[in-house]
């Protein structure tokens, strides 16, 4: 049964989780996220889960790095340079393999930036979220429904994979509010059977006939660590052929591709549709993984008549623009159209460098 | 032949890492024969800290999981918060537990959680080769205080069972030492004790143990112990801070 309802974005990330059957959460206030924190603290309680405010981001995520360690669905939240300070227990998760999901609600950096939206995160979120060149599967919604619908699954892949998720947000996602519908409630059956399902590497107490509980975010044996970076590459190529997730929107024959994430994609779709009410050919790719990226949606794209491929992001300087590079491949032109600081990009920019693009005033 | 005393089944026979005259196995050995003398080895999970108590990784034979640098006590928090049923202990160096996750301890025993925080103070950085710690003695040497620790520039060593017993929550606050069999049984008891008020649902429980380290300190295991009895707890007085 689903029921339709008017949400904040992130109550409604917070509630999906719930719904997902995450039964703790720890967190730190941080704006424009701190309706997370604010919701699980009274939401948590009703269901048996457990919210914790931390005393500091890293003590969140730690807090985090144990409950998931102890089989539960555990997730944590913050805003970008609070990001920064979960990055340690976000490698340790990585490395010991503890399932866990967070929750970026961007804002403007470097430093303490600002309060409002930006995407100025992507190489954190996507190339280093801490150290040790880990990766992770990077949801990007661009709508409240979409950051409901990613939440809800973003538990189903972290403990598949036994790694982190990340929902990429920013604070336009985060503050907005939209008609969603939210997925169905895990019983409390099905939340104990999945973490009954973790116990086997969980470190619950194991007797001494049993297998240990063992999570190590190192290893003493130089050759043991290696082999253990080894697996985690597969299963990172694994994710390059099964999840990624991506929109694309009229590529054939496109003479002028956008590509976008989250609350820009929705801006440079508005721009799209304009555009291509005037005749013009104008197509999109919408990464919504990103990471994994979605290089084979390049692939679609007529380079014979496509005059350039315009990455669009409020990033400056512009981040996702080595991936759209590397996608591109050399095959035809990229450039970008981008702002920053917490300031929205409008429709009209996009579109007067389409126009100007499309007019032949670029390279 | 009866055997009338073996090793604890809580060690897996792998070889310990440590070095002549410290003092971490004895400590493992005396948590795990209480594990088993509660009968709770097979519920326990420990959180193992950054530093020379990472080598016991391969030779304990219960659950446990490395912690990031200092955030032990937080991770014992989510684990203990979300599995009530098992007992969660943590097992830190001072480096990591008095320095870098000062926070992390002070507001785990400020909230009273549920959980039995096992602290080795040896004053000295161990697994990096002998830097300063905060419990570093006045005048002692350290390879980042070449000088000894001089208290104009380095201020004084910090008492973390003193800091923890300012605070409300904390049900059990005992400092103990290993430096004489009578110490040691000492040891067990507090341990035991703590374990103890865990299962009872009583709240935080904090051991201190004053302990060696003769490699940093750059003296004989037998040297050691003299240093340790003579200066260490006399900086560190063993006793119970609070028994609630």
């Amino acid at each position: 049964m689903s029921d339709k309802v008017f949400m904040k974005g992130c109550e409604a990330i917070a509630e999906a989780a719930v719904r997902a059957g995450c039964r703790f959460y720890a967190g730190y206030p941080i704006t424009p996220q701190n309706e997370i924190p604010e919701y699980m603290s009274r939401r948590l309680p009703q269901v048996g889960g457990v919210f914790v405010q931390g005393e500091s981001e890293i003590a969140s995520v730690n807090m985090v790095y144990g409950a998931g360690a102890g089989g539960t669905r555990s997730m944590t939240s913050s805003s970008s340079v609070g990001i920064s300070l979960k990055s340690e227990g976000i490698s340790y998760c990585a490395g010991a393999m503890v399932p866990m999901v967070y929750a970026n609600m961007q804002r403007g950096g470097p430093g303490v930036g600002t309060i409002q939206a930006s995407q100025q995160d992507y190489f954190q979120a996507t190339k280093a979220s801490g150290n040790g060149g880990f990766k992770m599967i990077v949801l990007a919604p661009a709508t409240v429904q979409e950051a409901v619908d990613m939440t809800y699954q973003a538990f189903d892949l972290a403990e598949r994979d036994r790694n982190p998720v990340l929902i990429l947000g920013d604070g336009v996602i985060g503050t907005i509010m939209e008609p969603v519908v939210l997925p169905p409630m895990k019983s409390d059956e099905e939340v104990a059977a999945l973490k009954q399902a973790n116990r086997k590497w969980a470190i619950v107490g194991h007797s001494r006939d049993e297998k240990r509980g063992f999570l190590s975010p190192g290893y003493w044996s130089t050759v043991m660590q290696e082999e253990h970076c080894i697996q985690l590459d597969k299963m990172y190529h694994g994710w390059e052929e099964n999840d990624v997730q991506v929109e694309e929107l009229y590529l054939d024959n496109a003479e002028l591709v956008f590509v976008a994430y989250g609350t820009t994609a929705r801006i440079a779709k508005s721009a799209l549709e304009l555009l291509r009410a005037e005749g013009h050919k104008v197509g999109m790719i919408r990464p919504k993984t990103v990471s994994p990226f979605p290089v084979k949606s390049f692939d679609k794209i007529n380079y014979d008549v496509c005059k350039c491929v315009l990455d669009i992001e409020m990033s400056i300087p512009a981040q996702m623009l080595y991936d759209v590079k590397l996608a591109v491949k050399e095959r035809g032109a990229v450039d970008t159209c981008l702002r920053s600081g917490g300031n929205l990009i409008e429709r009209g920019d996009i579109v007067r460098k389409a126009q100007e693009i499309l007019s032949g005033g670029v390279k | 032949m009866e055997a009338v005393y073996t090793r604890t089944n809580t060690l897996n026979g792998n070889l310990l890492g440590f070095c002549p005259g410290c003092m971490h196995g004895t400590a493992f050995k005396l948590i795990g024969e209480v594990l088993e003398e509660l009968g709770i080895d097979n519920k326990a999970s420990c959180i193992l800290a950054i530093g020379c108590c990472g080598l016991a990784q391969e030779v304990l034979s219960y659950d446990l999981a490395t912690a990031p640098h200092g955030r032990a006590a937080a991770a014992a928090t989510g684990l203990k918060r979300s599995n009530p049923d098992t007992l969660v202990f943590t097992y830190q160096g001072d480096g990591d537990l008095a320095s870098i996750g000062l926070a992390e301890t002070i507001h785990a025993a400020n909230r009273g959680e549920n959980i039995s925080v096992i602290f080795i103070n040896n004053g000295i950085y161990g697994m990096t080769g002998g830097q300063m710690a905060p419990t570093t003695l006045i005048g002692m040497k350290a390879t980042t205080a070449p000088g000894g620790r001089d208290p104009k520039i380095h201020g004084y060593p910090l008492h973390i069972a003193e800091i923890i017993n300012q605070l409300t929550a904390p049900v059990y606050i005992e400092r103990v030492s290993c430096n004489n069999p009578a110490n040691v049984r000492k040891t067990k008891n507090a341990i035991k004790k703590a374990f103890q008020n865990q299962l009872d649902g009583k709240g935080y429980s904090f051991v201190e143990i004053v302990t060696s380290c003769p490699t940093n300190w750059g003296l004989s295991p037998e040297k050691s112990l003299k240093f340790l009895e003579e200066n260490m707890m006399k900086e560190f007085p063993l006793g119970v801070l609070r028994d609630k």
